[in-house]
């Protein structure tokens, strides 16, 4: 407070420039504040005192203030103050009504946009003062100063309002040192208030006043509590509504839209459309198709960007950044997917054993002994019941034998009525495309809602129809349930891709169409520019023509068609997300409703029976996500804000779906996953990766940028800003670089390097293949040859249960027959299958036989053993003579 | 150690807080049953008869023990193989034949699969396990088909070894 004393001495004594007084001023009631809440006893007087010292400073800056208008109010303020010292209500009223005049007319004289609306948060502060000047009658006529306090609030107002109105950045160096001033009363008048005699009510009203009006514009000068605040709202406007007033054209909605342009329905107009809420608004004959609201001119396209080169202190490349985000989402998305793949890959490839164990590891694994939870349990045993089912199913398609005529032909009649249906729907939807591009040439308002809607209508339908189509026709095919899934998958992903596609095909027209329309817009501005200019010139007849001013709302504008297609997207995802959550509301919700409560009156079980509750599926809802990212990689290039608006709408539907799942599901009967690992999915994915890159990077390299949106507006390609920071930004060096990389003598042997690296690596993954495959093959040799050793301890092989039945005295050939198996094992290594023993041994056995008894000399064909070993035994065996059968059975002769 | 206030827990009432004197004491099977561990897990009844020495399912303190640390991480392999194939015998005789393979089956699936499909599966775990053609899977063909089973290790009650005695 001694400080504070000191500099209030000085602000009076000195003619201090007006900010600086006001400077004094808010920090002496910003103390004061301070006080009045610590000491509340404070006597009253001092502070009138030091209000009247505050008075004097501030009035004092009020008149050296430059602008006219503002000093007459100050005159007039002073006038009235003497006048009000009779206090009659209806002069004030006068006054007050006066005053709001003045102050529109300076309005009028800053701002000629927004009049109408001033004018309303005038009319309405009007009543309001009214309403308190009436208060101020009944309660007390007060004290001078309280009334002058009053007055120079009220007088404040009107002017605050039409400062309010106008574009904050235009303000006037003395219009901000009288906001600041009005704020200073305001601050004073409520930390004073509490040691005003007046009543309750009066006191609170006004508290409520000065407290807005304090927050409302202390952000505004930059300081205080509310400049966070402030700074938000002004950042919100500027981001979410495309700077309703901004001073760049393509920012600003167009006088003819602007009425409606706030409309709820506008700005979801998007959104709305599908739902047959009817469009009320004044489409333009050209955009009928966009949404004439805030959001077209908002962060959320491709049109708000500026095409600045650098932006501020740091040298922010927006247009530069712009294309590298836009290519850098899909390389870095490639690289996601194909590590992903890779690891799937490696992970599913380690089993060697797989297949071998299969139902006995189900048995005898399955279970995990660190359950705890009944929950967990009841999940478990159900999966343990699934996996038995799937392998049971499996085990019993690979024992299935039928007619393979019958099969092959209806799998063919299949497919050809599946590629039916699939052209049939992509024609239908380029019709429909077709025929919306004839009605939007149409007047609007003759249109019914069916035909503004025909394509989103039909697309949605096409999507609810065809995959149970397909799944019925697939039934004629009778493949493996797993097999099915997927073909039935990538026939619902065909049907999803292929009406994606025509689609665009059809936008690419439309976009053909804009660009024409733009070409034309841009000659006749320029011819309107060049003509002004020629006209000024020659009229003051100087050379130094000022540049046209037009008012962003009025400026000419090309259609823009990056924001057009990223409209089309934004519809595309939002009547998507409309489709899903009403299929799940109708058709799960309403279902599971209908059947729950139903089935107390109804004549079958309807729970068990014909509806039943819907299931849950689960390879459908994947494939579904896979499409929505499609469609996201495609449209964020022109629409950066699908991305955020992608995420709420995955984060809702989760909430979403999982409460349906939850409630009005079922598990799907037969569950089949579609691939052990998820490969199968994720090669989904790259394809629809891939098929989302194509058309964007056409895009970038083939069609011209808009000429006036966007930040590549006035290149001819939009990749010629890479080109340009390379040869201006970069290092001489760096450039010389580029055109080396890039001459095609250095790309060609790099592209044929890398097709060989393919064709080796590719070899050696063969190789290691071939392998892995020998490996198990040996693998299951061992293992035969194991069981076969344990068989023959327990002599339940057949072979020697029949080589012991024929030989005459089993007691004394016990060491032979245990050497005898290996041999025959080792014979036989050439025929895969073991089972084929018994019938070629016996034969084997019977040669055997004959010979052995015949042969003097039973040592002698163990000198050549490997003549029969590389033929089918049982062939070689027959011709050959005694002493070559009888090599191995050296025991009978022994006997 | 914790065990045995676990043990403990389970019937403060029948065991005693000195256990110098070893006294015999035995908790059955409805106490033992009712363990976290162990009320949700289809082969608990199994797993107490295994460990108990009466082979009813009531345990002492030994048994007990016994259990966990058979039951734990760090038991190897083998040792896990052997309980594991206890644990599936149902009818003690030291093989399991098709109708141990059965309750087994009919206890993970909770009897939700047709005789149809039991047999089957039967069938064809005997037919993948069995090297000795007999029918019936001895303690050699369980062990040579389980520890090459991928996940094994989850034939343990407790995650982190609490063990340690």
């Amino acid at each position: 407070m001694e400080v504070d004393a000191t500099l209030d001495s000085g602000s009076e004594g000195k003619p201090y420039g007006t900010i600086f007084c006001l400077y004094e001023a808010r920090r002496r009631s910003k103390n004061r504040r301070a006080k009045a809440q610590r000491k509340k006893k404070q006597v009253s007087d001092d502070e009138d005192d030091e209000e009247d010292e505050d008075e004097a400073p501030r009035k004092r800056g009020r008149r050296k203030r430059t602008k006219p208008q503002d000093s007459d109010q100050d005159d007039e303020e002073d006038k009235r103050s003497v006048r009000q010292k009779g206090a009659k209500a209806s002069r004030r009223k006068a006054a007050n009504e006066e005053r709001d005049e003045e102050s529109e007319e300076d309005q009028g004289k800053r701002k000629k946009g927004g009049r109408a609306a001033s004018k309303q948060e005038k009319e309405d502060q009007n009543k309001e003062k009214k309403g308190n000047v009436k208060g101020k009658d009944e309660t007390n006529k007060g004290s001078e100063k309280d009334k002058k306090k009053k007055n120079g609030k009220q007088s404040s107002s009107p002017v605050s309002s039409s400062e309010d109105e106008s574009d904050e950045e235009s303000m006037s160096e003395g219009e901000i040192a009288a906001l600041k001033e009005q704020v200073e009363e305001k601050k004073k008048l409520i930390a004073t208030l509490r040691n005003k005699p007046w009543r309750m009510k009066r006191r609170l009203v006004l508290l409520k006043e000065a407290q807005e009006f304090v927050e409302k514009f202390e952000g505004a000068l930059g300081k205080g509590r509310g400049k966070k605040l402030y700074a938000f709202k002004v950042m919100m406007t500027k981001v979410l509504m495309g700077l309703p007033y901004g001073s760049i054209p393509r920012k600003t909605v167009p006088r003819s839209e602007q009425d409606t342009a706030m409309d709820f329905s506008v700005l979801f107009d998007f959104g709305v459309r599908i739902l047959g809420v009817p469009c009320l608004l004044p489409y333009g004959s050209w955009d009928r198709l966009q949404p004439p609201g805030y959001c077209k001119y908002s962060i959320l396209f491709y049109g708000y960007y500026n095409n600045e080169r650098t932006i501020g202190v740091l040298k922010f490349r927006l247009p530069l950044s712009y294309l590298l985000t836009g290519v850098g989402i899909f390389g870095y998305s490639l690289m996601v997917v194909i590590r992903t793949m890779a690891r799937n890959a490696n992970e599913g490839g380690d089993g060697g054993d797989e297949g071998e164990f299969t139902f006995s590891w189900k048995m005898f694994t399955s279970w995990d002994y660190l359950i705890g939870n009944p929950e967990t349990a009841d999940n478990k045993y159900a999966s343990i019941t699934t996996s038995f089912k799937e392998s049971i199913v499996d085990e019993k398609e690979n024992q299935k034998n039928e007619n393979i005529h019958l099969r092959r032909f209806l799998r063919i009649l299949a497919n050809i009525m599946i590629l039916c249906c699939l052209g049939g729907s992509g024609y239908l939807i380029y019709f429909v495309v077709k025929r919306s591009q004839d009605f939007a040439k149409m007047d609007p308002a003759s249109l019914t809602w069916f035909q503004k809607n025909e394509v989103e209508f039909v697309m949605s339908l096409l999507g609810l129809v065809c995959p149970p189509l397909f799944e019925t026709i697939a039934e004629l095919e009778d493949y493996h349930p797993r097999i099915a899934l997927k073909w039935q998958l990538g026939r619902i992903f065909a049907l999803f891709l292929g009406n994606l596609y025509t689609f665009l095909f059809a936008l690419f027209d439309e976009v053909n169409a804009k660009l024409e329309t733009e070409q034309e817009l841009k000659n006749a501005t320029e011819w309107a520019i060049h003509e002004y200019n020629a006209n000024y010139s020659s009229y003051y007849n100087t050379t130094d023509v000022p540049p046209l001013v037009v008012n962003p709302a009025d400026a000419v504008r090309g259609p823009c068609w990056e924001t057009a297609v990223g409209i089309e997207f934004v519809k595309l995802i939002v009547s998507d997300m409309q489709v899903t959550f009403l299929t799940i509301l109708i058709g799960d919700f309403g279902r599971a409703i209908t059947v729950r409560f139903l089935n107390y009156c109804w004549c079958w079980d309807l729970e068990a029976g014909i509806p039943s509750y819907a299931e849950f599926d689960i390879s459908g809802n994947v494939l579904g996500l896979i499409f929505n990212q499609g469609m996201i990689w495609m449209g964020a290039f022109y629409a950066p804000g699908l991305v955020g608006l992608n995420v709420l709408r995955l984060l809702t539907s989760m909430y979403f779906q999982c409460w349906a799942v939850m409630a009005c599901n079922v598990p799907h009967e037969r569950v089949f996953k579609a691939s052990r690992s998820n490969n199968f999915y994720m090669g989904l994915l790259l394809l629809v990766l891939f098929l989302s890159l194509l058309p964007v990077v056409y895009t970038i390299m083939t069609l011209p940028p808009s000429f006036d949106c966007g930040p590549f507006s006035g290149q001819d390609r939009m990749y010629d800003v890479v080109m340009e920071t390379i040869t201006q930004d970069l290092p001489a060096f760096m450039g010389t670089i580029f055109t080396y990389a890039t001459n095609p003598g250095l790309i060609m042997p790099a592209v044929l390097l890398m097709v060989l690296a393919i064709y080796y690596l590719n070899t050696v993954s063969k190789g290691y293949q071939q392998a892995n495959l020998d490996l198990k093959k040996k693998m299951k040799m061992a293992r035969d040859e194991e069981k076969n050793r344990r068989n023959n301890k327990d002599s339940t092989n057949q072979v020697m249960k029949d080589l012991e039945d024929l030989l005459p005295n089993k007691s004394l050939i016990p060491p032979p027959t245990e050497e005898e198996p290996p041999h025959d094992i080792v014979i036989e290594k050439g025929s895969k299958s073991t089972k084929m023993k018994p019938g070629s041994a016996g034969k084997g056995v019977n040669l055997q036989k004959e010979v052995s008894l015949a042969a003097p000399n039973p040592r002698r064909p163990v000198a050549h053993p490997p003549r029969a070993r590389g033929g089918p035994p049982g062939h070689l065996r027959g011709p050959l003579p005694g002493p070559g059968r009888g090599r191995g059975r050296g025991a009978p002769p022994r006997t | 150690s914790k065990l045995f206030y676990r043990y403990r827990d389970l019937a403060p009432q029948l065991v005693p807080l000195d256990y110098t004197n070893h006294p015999d004491v035995k908790l059955p099977y409805e106490l033992i049953g009712s363990m976290p561990e162990l009320k949700d897990n289809p082969f608990r009844q199994r797993i107490a008869e295994v460990f108990s020495e009466d082979g009813e399912g009531n345990m002492t303190l030994d048994d007990f023990l016994d259990m966990f640390s058979v039951l734990s991480e760090m038991a190897p392999r083998d040792l896990k193989a052997y309980y594991a194939f206890k644990i599936y015998d149902f009818n003690n005789d030291d093989f399991i034949c098709k109708s141990d393979l059965e309750k087994t089956l009919n206890k993970l699936t909770r009897n939700e699969l047709t005789e149809d499909e039991v047999r089957m599966v039967c069938e064809k775990v005997i037919d993948e396990a069995d090297l000795d053609n007999d029918g019936r899977l001895s303690l050699e063909d369980f062990q040579h088909m389980i520890v090459r089973a991928p996940d094994f290790l989850s034939f343990s009650l407790t995650e982190t070894p609490t063990v340690m005695l």
